[in-house]
């Protein structure tokens, strides 16, 4: 009798830590027990792996199987052990050659298929980190875990052919089955995503120039308009604007879709930046990850590097809108939870949108307007002071005009304003790489008025609002911010009176309501 | 005799006949009091071994081991000590030995054994 050894991984988060699986029969009666804080569904991992290694043609020892996962302290969750364990035991029982340094990842079917899991993407990064880079996968994950750079990844159908890999006596192996990859999650071709057009909105022109702005510049946006307005159509029009993940980027987004579950991970890396539009009567849990046991990811990770659009923002609990506060500032979701710490990223571009009023209706003259002006008050108040001082600009929408909405198909798409958009992005990147920064939105206000100086000639209306007190020292940087940014969409070095003349005008019109 | 009974009995005698064949003295069959019965009892140099055999006639109800559950081996052990106080006997080395006997009724029945479990 030998002990039989096999490695596969733990996610912690998006972390995850190689975990060693021994297994040893012992001489007594039969039982099967795991140890090293396995939970529910991998101790149901026994049954699967019983009736996967009979259905096989390998059936396990009749003797007491002792399986053990190290480090021990470390918390296990889900049935990507699977096949882990059932290798450490049939190498235990000498039915396979020992399998190394390989690492497995899979769920067993019962009549001994490999299943896909979720999470192979950061499981396999974090495998091949390690130094394990031979992956072994259920064949419906290939596609996934062979993105990772430098991983040597074999996926598999059935145990019977892994095991025949391995050494396994062909003449006992049930090789005749050969089952179909289910579909759903895992090997469902992503179908090219038809992304709304700009083209779509009529008239708007200033919601139109500030979405561009805000795309440019990765400046948080809050929406304010009356019902109609187009707000929400204008939202999902924003991540059309933004340019394609760099690969660094589109591994971290991959990942936590892996980890979700969500099919756009499948086969090849998400380059698009996603769109995450969570309804307004959304847990703090579910927009910020959360969950008993190990925390998973919420609505503002599966956002990273994308847009978190929040429709009707006061209607949204007060606790969920400033528990955004933290991945704003920091750009990730520490979790805590009794089963252990999860860091999860959360880079999003923020965009609200909210109505006037609870009745909607108090813009313009708001003639129709039944609210009192205490409820109006109330209403925007529900979004923080603290909250919307992290989001640049800020924008009334009013409803579109008849003889804007005559001329459809008149309004510049999508492809155009992103050539704008990613021509800005360059030129910030060639500046503000040197400092550490990418966009214009990051840029502390330390360096605005520092290594970024303007001439006080361009400032001169920003000191003067910031003399008169109609313009905080913190809305002074905001300006300057999108004035950078204004700068970049008109191909100038600098920002002049004019940029900072708009960029003033797209942050004062929501102030001016609220 | 029912059929069950009688494989039962027939992988008894082979269980018997193979502890002998390890040298171990079997001292009785089929020992019964109030609670329950030992199938064997053997003597294996200075040690008491309290023997349960299984018969099977095949694995399609599991392995004759796996009939055998804590409840029974915890039953085993009280037994051993009721056989040593029935025969007002001393023996310190005890232990409880488990013999699966599987016979389809074509060749050699084959016949596995698990020294002093539980």
């Amino acid at each position: 009798m030998v002990l039989g050894r096999a490695y596969s991984v733990a996610l912690v988060g998006l972390n995850g830590y190689i975990v060693e699986v021994e297994a040893d029969i012992g001489q007594t009666l039969p039982a099967f027990v795991v140890l090293g804080l396995p939970d529910a569904a991998l101790n149901e991992a026994k049954e699967r792996i019983r009736s996967a290694a009979k259905n096989s043609g390998i059936p396990l020892s009749r003797r007491k199987i002792t399986a053990n996962l190290i480090p021990a302290s470390l918390p296990k969750r889900g049935s990507g052990f699977d096949l882990a364990v059932t290798m450490a035991v049939l190498r235990a029982a000498n039915d396979i050659k020992a399998t190394g340094r390989t690492v497995f990842i899979a769920e067993l079917g019962l009549d001994g298929r490999l299943r896909p899991v979720r999470g192979i993407l950061p499981a396999v990064m974090a495998s091949v980190q390690a130094g394990y880079p031979d992956v072994v996968v259920a064949h419906a994950n290939l596609g996934e875990a062979s993105l990772v750079p430098g991983a040597n990844v074999r996926g598999y159908r059935t145990l019977a052919r892994l095991a025949l890999d391995f050494g396994a006596d062909p003449q006992e192996l049930a090789l005749d089955f050969e089952p179909e990859d289910e579909a759903g999650h895992g090997d469902s071709e992503p179908g090219a995503q038809t992304v709304p057009d700009m083209a779509d909105v009529s008239g708007q022109g200033e919601a139109r120039r500030a979405l561009e702005v805000a795309a440019a510049g990765a400046h948080h946006l809050l929406l304010t308009g009356p019902p109609g307005a187009g707000k929400t159509m204008l939202a999902e029009r924003l991540p059309g604007l933004l340019p394609d993940l760099a690969d660094n980027e589109a591994m971290e987004v991959t990942a936590i879709h892996s980890l979700c579950g969500l099919p756009s991970s499948a086969v090849q890396l998400v380059r698009r930046p996603p769109f995450e539009n969570p309804h307004h009567s959304a847990t703090a849990a579910a927009i910020i990850g959360g969950g008993s046991g190990l925390p998973r990811p919420g609505a503002a990770s599966r956002a990273h590097r994308g847009v978190l659009f929040l429709d009707e923002a006061p209607e949204y609990e007060r606790r969920v809108l400033d528990a955004l506060r933290q991945p704003l500032e920091s750009g990730e979701l520490v979790i805590h939870r009794s089963a252990g710490t999860a860091a999860y990223p959360a880079r999003f571009q923020l965009v609200l949108a909210a109505n006037p009023c609870p009745c909607g209706k108090a813009s313009g003259k708001g003639l129709d307007c039944t609210c009192t002006p205490m409820m109006r008050r109330r209403y925007v108040a529900r979004m923080s002071g603290p909250l919307l001082d992290r989001v640049d600009i800020q924008l009334q929408v009013e409803r579109v005009s008849l003889a804007d909405f005559g001329q459809a198909g008149a309004e510049e798409d999508t492809a155009a304003v992103a050539r704008r958009v990613g021509h800005a992005r360059r030129r910030q990147a060639e500046r503000l790489q040197p400092l550490g920064m990418e966009t214009n939105s990051q840029v502390p206000g330390r360096i605005l008025r520092g290594a970024l100086r303007l001439p006080a000639s361009a400032t001169r209306i920003l000191d003067h609002s910031l003399e008169r007190g109609v313009l905080t020292a913190r809305g002074y940087d905001r300006v300057l911010r999108l004035a950078w940014t204004l700068a970049d969409l008109s191909y100038r070095d600098m920002p002049d009176t004019n940029d900072i003349g708009q960029a003033l005008g797209l942050r004062q019109a929501a102030s001016a309501a609220a | 005799m029912k059929s069950k009974d009688l494989l039962g009995r027939r992988g008894e005698e082979l269980a018997a006949g193979y502890l002998e064949s390890l040298g171990m003295l079997v001292v009785e069959r089929n020992w019964r009091c109030t609670e329950g019965e030992i199938d064997i009892v053997a003597l294996d140099g200075d040690a008491l071994v309290i023997a349960e055999v299984k018969t099977r006639r095949s694995l399609d109800y599991g392995h004759p081991f796996e009939a055998v559950g804590p409840d029974k081996l915890a039953r085993l052990h009280r037994l051993g000590s009721a056989w040593c106080r029935d025969r007002e006997l001393r023996m310190p080395l005890r232990r409880v030995d488990v013999i699966a006997v599987v016979d389809d009724g074509g060749g050699e029945p084959l016949v596995e054994h698990l020294k002093g479990v539980g």
